[in-house]
C-alpha cells in the first residue's frame, strides 16, 4: 500500500527521523496561511501524489511544476493554484497523470549536500538492507545502472536493527565530515528500525540533505507497506487513499483479488491500442504467462487477475464484475489450474455470474486441476454459453478469435 | 530415488484441524503418503482424518518419528510455526501458507539458515516425487513418475508444465514449488545442486518470473556446476515493466529501489539472455515448456 509523502514524514518524525516542518493544504489560501505559519523565508509547495519524479512533472496545460519554492505567502498561493484540482503527469503517472487533490507547504533549509537512501528486502541476502549513494535526488535507477559503485549496501538484522558501526560505515563512505557522523547514525538507525515496526516494504529518501549546519533531513520520503501485514498497523491502514488508487483496483483489493488494468498502460504504450482480451486466472505466475501466451497468438490482455488460491463463488462472481466493467473488453479467458482452488468452484461461480450478471462477451474457459470432471459437468449442465478449451493453445487461440470476431 | 520426499517421508500438518489443512491433509494421504500426525495448540489428543493431533511439534515428532512437516498456519502465525518445526528438529519444512508478512520470514530466515532443517516455502505448492509422496496442495494426478526434476516460483505454472511434460510422455523425479513470496527458505541454486546430485533426475525444467535476480544466479549456477539437460521459462515477458512480478507485485510499483537492488537485472530480456547463455534451451510461450524441456534433452543427444 502506498501513502503520501506528508503521511510518510508524519510517521518518520514520529519513529525519530529528522524531516522539516510542514502543513498540509487543500485550497490556495491554507497553502498562504501555512507559510505564514511555518515563518521560514522559503518554502517548497510539494503536489500530494502517489508517484514520483513530481519536481520534474507538470501540470497538464501549464508550465506549473509538481514542486515549486514559494518565497511569499503569494507565491505559495499561486503556486497551490496553479497544482490544485489540475493533473500532473510525470516520469510515473503516465501520460494521463494524476489530479492533485492537496499540497504540502514545507520550510525550507540550507542544502550542503544532496544524498539517497532507501531502506528495502534484498531477497538475495534474505534481509532487509539499508541503501545509500552519494547521487542525491538523481535518477537512482539510472545510477545504479550505470555507476554500480556509487550505490552502498548494509543488510541488517530486523531484530538487532543497524548497528551502529554500519551506520558509520556508510558516513565514511558516502564522505560525510566527522562531525555529522552521529548524526548519520542516528538518523540510519532510525530509519531501519521504522522499517521493520511499521512493516514497510520501501522506504526511499531522495534526496537525504546535509544541511550546512551538518545536521541529516529526509527532504522527500516514500513509503511503501506490505499489505500482508496491515492486519496489525490498524493506523497505518486508515492512511489508505482510493482516490489515488484504480477503481476497479481498489474493488478487487477489497475482495481480495489482486487485479491490474491493463489498456491504458502497455496497451497504449507497446502497440498504440486497448487491451480487449480480460484474463481470469489462478495464482500470479500462471496469470503473467496467460498474458504472454494471449500475446504470442496476437491478441492484447486488457487485465492481469489472479483470483488466488483460496477464492470462494464470491470472489470468482466479483472477478467477472470487475472484468465486465471494463468497456474495452470484448472477450474472457479464465485458465484455471486447481490445486487449493477446485474447478468446481470455479465452475459454479460461473455458472452465478451467468445468472446474475449475464456475460455480454464471449467466454473462453480452460480448467484443469482438483476436481476438474466434476467443474467440466457443471458447466456442461448448466446450460450457459460458454467456449470449453483443452490445453493453453486451444484456449488462447479460441478467445483472440473471439474478441477479433 | 528423488530429492527432498520419498515412501519413506514421515509427514505431519501443522494447522491440520483448519478447513484447508484437513482438506490437503486428506489430499496427500488419498495420494500415499505417509502421513502419521498432526499439531494445532489446544486440540491435543484429537483426531482428523484418522491421524493423532497433537499440541506441539516436537511432542508430534517423539510420538510418530516424523521428519517433514507440511504448514497451513494462518499467516499471521505462520512464521512461529516455522520456527517452532526448525527448533523441534524436523529436516523438511514446507511452508504453504500465503501472506507471511516480509519482515517475519527475514526474522526466520536466520534462524533457518543455523539449523539442520530445510525450508521450502512459504507460499508455495509444496514438494512431490510422483507415486511416492505428496506435500502439499498440488493436483496429484497430473503427476507421473519419471526422470525430469521439475522446479519454480508459481504454483499453478508448476502445474501447467508438469502437465505438459506428462502428456509428453516424460515423467518427473521430484517437482519442487519454491514460492513466490521475496524471502523463501530454498532458492533455484539449492534445487539445481540436488537435482545435479541425484541419479535419478535425468533433465531439468525451471519456471522463473520477472523480477529480482534469482534466475539469472541459477543461470549462472547452471553454467557452471550443472551438466544435465535445461529448460526454463520466463513469466512475464509481456508484462509492463514495474507492474507485474513478486519484486513489484502487481499493482504496487516498488519505484526505484527494487531496480537498484537487482542491479539492472529482472527484465524478461536480462533473464532469457542470461539463460541462453548458460546453454539453457527457453520456452517461448507458456504452452511450450514440455516441449522445450524435450529439445533440451534431443539438443544433449545430438
Amino acid at each position: 500500500m502506498k501513502i503520501h509523502e506528508f503521511q510518510a514524514k508524519d510517521l518518520l518524525r514520529s519513529a525519530g527521523v529528522p524531516v522539516l516542518a510542514g502543513k498540509i493544504a487543500r485550497t490556495p489560501d491554507e497553502a498562504a496561511a501555512a507559510f505564514t505559519a511555518l515563518g521560514t523565508p522559503v518554502c517548497a509547495v510539494k503536489a500530494q501524489i502517489h508517484a514520483g519524479g513530481r519536481g520534474k512533472g507538470k501540470v497538464q496545460g501549464s508550465e506549473q511544476r509538481g514542486v515549486e519554492l514559494a518565497k511569499s505567502a503569494a507565491d505559495a498561493t499561486r503556486i497551490a493554484a496553479g497544482l490544485l484540482g489540475n493533473t500532473l503527469v510525470t516520469i510515473q503517472t503516465g501520460p494521463e497523470g494524476q489530479v492533485v487533490r492537496q499540497v504540502f507547504v514545507e520550510s525550507g533549509c540550507a542544502i550542503d549536500r544532496e544524498l539517497y537512501c532507501a531502506v528495502l528486502v534484498d531477497r538475495r541476502v534474505g534481509s532487509p538492507v539499508l541503501i545509500a549513494s552519494t547521487a542525491g535526488g538523481m535518477d537512482i535507477e539510472e545510477v545504479a545502472a550505470k555507476t554500480p559503485e556509487l550505490i552502498l549496501t548494509e543488510p541488517f538484522d530486523a531484530d538487532r536493527g543497524l548497528g551502529a558501526y554500519q551506520a558509520r560505515v556508510l558516513a565514511s563512505k558516502l564522505g560525510l565530515p566527522t562531525a555529522s557522523w552521529r548524526h548519520a547514525e542516528a538518523f540510519f538507525r532510525k530509519l531501519c528500525q521504522a522499517f521493520v515496526d511499521l512493516d514497510a516494504s520501501l522506504v526511499e529518501i531522495n534526496p537525504l540533505v546535509l544541511t550546512k549546519d551538518g545536521t541529516l533531513v529526509a527532504l522527500d520520503a516514500k513509503m511503501t507497506f506490505d499489505d500482508n501485514a496491515l492486519f496489525r498497523h490498524k493506523d497505518i491502514a486508515a492512511l489508505r487513499d482510493e482516490a489515488e488508487e484504480e477503481p476497479a483496483e481498489t474493488r478487487a483489493a477489497a475482495a481480495g483479488l489482486s487485479y491490474v488494468k491493463l489498456h491504458g498502460t502497455i496497451g497504449c504504450l507497446v502497440n498504440g491500442a486497448d487491451g480487449t482480451i480480460g484474463c481470469l486466472v489462478n495464482g500470479a505466475g500462471l496469470a503473467m504467462s496467460t498474458m504472454d501466451l494471449v500475446k504470442y497468438h496476437g491478441g492484447e490482455p486488457a487485465n492481469f487477475l489472479d483470483v488466488g488460491g483460496g477464492a470462494d463463488v464470491k470472489q470468482v462472481t466479483e472477478a467477472f464484475r470487475i472484468i465486465l466493467s471494463d468497456p474495452h473488453v470484448k472477450a474472457i479467458l479464465v485458465n484455471i489450474f486447481g490445486g487449493i482452488m477446485r474447478c468446481t468452484t470455479i465452475a459454479t461461480a460461473l455458472v452465478e455470474a451467468s445468472k446474475t450478471i449475464g456475460f455480454t462477451v464471449p467466454l473462453v474457459v480452460r480448467l484443469e486441476g482438483t476436481e476438474v470432471e466434476e467443474g467440466k459437468k457443471i458447466l456442461a449442465s448448466s446450460g450457459a454459453k460458454i467456449i470449453t478449451a483443452d490445453g493453453l493453445t486451444d484456449a488462447a487461440q479460441k478467445v483472440v478469435a473471439a474478441a477479433k470476431a | 530415488m528423488s530429492i527432498l520426499v520419498n515412501r519413506d517421508t514421515r509427514v505431519i500438518c501443522q494447522g491440520i484441524t483448519g478447513k484447508v489443512g484437513e482438506f490437503h491433509t486428506r489430499g496427500c494421504l488419498d495420494y500415499g503418503t505417509r502421513m502419521v500426525g498432526g499439531v494445532t495448540p489446544g486440540k491435543g489428543g484429537e483426531e482428523v482424518a484418522g491421524l493423532p493431533v497433537f499440541n506441539t511439534v516436537s511432542e508430534a515428532r517423539d510420538a510418530t518419528g516424523a521428519n517433514a512437516t507440511m504448514i497451513f498456519v494462518p499467516p499471521a502465525f505462520a512464521a512461529d510455526a516455522i520456527l517452532e518445526a526448525v527448533d523441534a528438529g524436523i529436516e523438511l519444512v514446507i511452508a504453504i501458507t500465503e501472506g507471511i508478512p516480509v519482515i517475519d520470514m527475514a526474522r526466520v530466515m536466520p534462524v533457518v539458515r543455523a539449523s539442520k532443517s530445510r525450508l521450502i516455502g512459504p507460499n508455495c505448492p509444496g514438494v512431490i516425487t510422483p507415486g511416492q509422496c505428496k506435500i502439499g496442495i498440488m493436483p496429484g494426478y497430473i503427476h507421473t513418475p519419471g526422470h525430469v526434476g521439475v522446479m519454480s516460483r508459481s504454483g499453478t505454472l508448476t502445474y501447467e508444465a508438469v502437465w505438459q511434460l506428462t502428456q509428453l510422455g516424460h515423467g518427473q523425479s521430484t517437482c519442487v514449488g519454491l514460492g513466490g513470496d521475496p524471502l523463501v527458505g530454498s532458492s533455484f541454486i539449492d534445487i539445481l545442486a540436488l537435482f545435479q546430485a541425484d541419479p535419478d533426475t535425468h533433465a531439468i525444467l525451471m519456471m522463473g518470473e520477472i523480477g529480482g535476480s534469482a534466475e539469472e544466479e541459477a543461470a549462472e549456477y547452471v553454467k557452471h556446476h550443472v551438466t544435465k539437460p535445461v529448460a526454463a521459462f520466463i513469466a512475464g515477458r509481456t508484462a509492463p515493466p514495474g507492474k507485474a512480478g513478486r519484486t513489484a507485485p502487481p499493482g504496487k510499483r516498488m519505484g526505484h529501489a527494487g531496480a537498484i537492488i537487482s542491479g539492472g537485472k529482472g527484465t524478461a530480456e536480462a533473464k532469457l539472455a542470461a539463460l541462453r547463455d548458460a546453454g539453457i534451451e527457453v520456452a517461448e510461450s507458456p504452452a511450450d515448456m514440455g516441449s522445450a524441456l524435450v529439445r533440451a534433452i534431443e539438443k544433449r543427444r545430438a
